[in-house]
């Protein structure tokens, strides 16, 4: 079910022959503070239909601000951000689901008490329409409601092979396999822009393996533009088609992973040069 | 079997029956201490104030009238008309709504992210404004509550065990109103848990409880679960101030249940619905059974008053958590 817009000046076509589309997000100068802060300051990028994007730095560099800022929980002072061609009002930080935009957390974000399905039956509820009332009495369409997205998240589960977790609490899982449920939650809601931020933290070889096979594959088959942050350099050229590379609130570097790699001005900013 | 043997049994089923409604208060604690963390004290004041406002409405009394005939000089009591019990139930629970929303827009919503003492704090003001509140509006005399529920011993359960414990033994004595409290207690019991597990509204509840940011981050607005959250837990308190109401009649005292539901989560645990039910259970059953074995032979008697307390203290030593409550793990 891959999706793009053919009318895009901007698209472009991979190496590997997946055809990118025209702008889901565009940051036009953004800037945030934090009081005397400058977490953000003038950065512009775009985010293309069908693309992963990558936003990588060194730590404070102000990744996770951009993240936010993109799904709303941060405001920026100045700057414009255009999704899907239109200027986004501010919007609070539930509402930002409904526009289509699902995410993960550094410091996984799960609900820990409840199980599995349970939690990626939460990234449904955006497409849930049944009132308060109807579902209080267990009244006409909420039940079929509830069968109708059930067999949705099934087919997610069985998508990240994680049937035999079903139904444990999560928060008995072990690290990688959170991960995994948590990118399920998000895809519950088949965004049309899926944020993650540091898949890899915190996780071994293997883990990082599967987590980058599973980002290819749901880019691959569900056609879901991706914008990730990520801390450590290497997974990120292998999987992104697009890096920004942020230092000190700083864009210092926007390309392929092979432009990024040969950039001066990155390669001071990982090699620690200092600032002057 | 002597009768003494059945004595025991009878004890141990009202025991039951009294901890059934020590759980229906508990109840209303645990929901909204489960979704935001908030232990609050305004409970047994939400108990009384619905069974006000329900008594209000069936008698037809003018709210405020008090107040009315104080600075008008008027001699306004009622409307004249009886509202049937049905309808003023439902009176009371758009009543109990709108409360929720209000607790939420001019509490809560100033207090995002305080801390616990705080909120709680905040929640002791509402008690104490709620008191007065009730008073003003619907008068502070006792007030008789009869929704129809039948009252005193049930003749058919007496007469049909008469037979058990000899000449000596007159069958069970069991209040006809504690077993309708049962069956109604269990049968929110499990309209609570089928909501909570398998709706959408439900899972955003226990998601909530969980971890706020995620919970906005799928589309969850906190501030409509906390209204839904009040709803329900003052829709739990009007059932709750309707058994106890009808029981003891509606009158200040009534508020004090609330007291009686702190042990009840100090052994529950204060974020599991089914420990609210079992720990309430186990006091009332406890309690009169300490009462009838120990208390009343041994110690001289009335050691109701003080078992329920004792138990918690023992649990508060040796098991804070409570039987089902989610253990304390603290990481170093």
């Amino acid at each position: 079910m891959s999706m793009q817009s053919a009318q895009s000046a901007q698209g472009y076509v991979t190496a590997d022959g997946r055809k990118i589309g025209g702008p889901v997000m565009e940051m036009e100068n953004i800037t945030l503070r934090f009081g005397g802060v400058t977490a953000i300051q003038d950065i512009s990028f775009d985010i293309l239909e069908g693309e992963i994007r990558a936003i990588i730095g060194p730590n404070g560099a102000g990744k996770s601000s951009m993240l936010n800022v993109i799904n709303g929980f941060y405001h920026p002072q100045e700057g414009r951000i255009l999704y899907h061609g239109e200027e986004r009002k501010p919007l609070k930080p539930y509402q930002i689901a409904y526009q289509g935009i699902a995410r993960t957390f550094q410091n996984i974000a799960l609900f820990k008490g409840m199980t599995t399905l349970d939690n990626i039956m939460t990234g449904r509820l955006t497409h849930m329409k049944t009132n308060l009332l109807s579902q209080a009495l267990w009244w006409g369409r909420a039940e079929k409601e509830e069968v109708e997205n059930r067999e949705i998240v099934e087919k997610i589960i069985d998508f990240l092979e994680i049937q035999t977790i079903r139904k444990t609490p999560v928060g008995r899982l072990p690290y990688g396999l959170q991960k995994r449920v948590e990118l399920g939650r998000a895809l519950a809601a088949e965004p049309s822009l899926l944020l993650l931020d540091e898949p890899m933290a915190g996780m071994n070889v293997e883990e990082k393996e599967d987590m980058s096979r599973f980002i290819l594959d749901v880019n691959d088959e569900f056609g879901t533009t991706i914008a990730l942050i990520e801390h450590d350099m290497g997974v990120v050229m292998d999987i992104a088609d697009r890096v920004v590379v942020m230092d000190y609130g700083k864009k210092i570097g926007d390309g392929t992973p092979a432009e990024v790699r040969s950039n001066q001005a990155v390669i001071d900013a990982y090699l620690g040069v200092s600032h002057d | 079997m002597p009768a003494e043997f059945y004595y025991g049994v009878e004890v141990f089923l009202n025991g039951l029956m009294a901890g059934v409604m020590y759980s229906l208060v508990a109840l209303g604690f645990v929901l909204i201490f489960k979704a935001s963390g908030i232990f609050n004290y305004a409970q047994g004041i939400m108990a009384l104030f619905a069974a006000l406002t329900l008594v209000g409405f069936q008698e037809g009394q003018i709210p405020f009238s008090h107040l009315i005939n104080a600075i008008f000089g008027t001699e306004l009591h009622h409307f004249g008309w009886h509202m049937p019990a049905f309808f003023a139930i439902l009176a009371a629970l758009v009543i109990m709504i709108i409360f929720a929303w209000l607790v939420e827009k001019l509490i809560l919503q100033h207090l995002v992210n305080q801390e616990p003492i705080i909120l709680f704090m905040a929640t002791i003001g509402l008690a104490y404004f709620m008191e007065g509140f009730g008073d003003l509006m619907w008068g502070s005399n006792v007030k008789k509550l009869d929704i129809g529920i039948p009252q005193g011993g049930n003749f058919w359960i007496e007469e049909s065990t008469a037979f058990l414990g000899g000449p000596d033994f007159y069958g069970f004595y069991l209040d006809t109103l504690d077993i309708y409290a049962t069956f109604i207690a269990a049968a929110l019991v499990i309209a609570l848990v089928i909501f909570s597990q398998y709706t959408k509204t439900g899972r955003a509840l226990r998601a909530v409880a969980d971890d706020h940011q995620a919970a906005l981050s799928v589309g969850i607005s906190l501030r409509a679960i906390w209204v839904i959250v009040w709803a329900i837990a003052g829709f739990v308190a009007l059932v709750a101030g309707i058994m106890w109401g009808a029981k003891s009649g509606v009158q200040f005292s009534l508020s004090l249940i609330a007291l009686k539901a702190l042990p009840v989560l100090m052994l529950g645990g204060f974020t599991s619905i089914p420990g609210a039910i079992i720990g309430g259970l186990i006091i009332g059953v406890g309690e009169k059974m300490f009462e009838f074995l120990i208390g009343a032979p041994l110690l001289g008697g009335a050691t109701e008053n003080w078992f329920a307390y004792m138990v918690a203290l023992v649990f508060l030593v040796f098991r804070p958590q409570g039987l089902f409550g989610e253990k304390i793990i603290e990481r170093v």
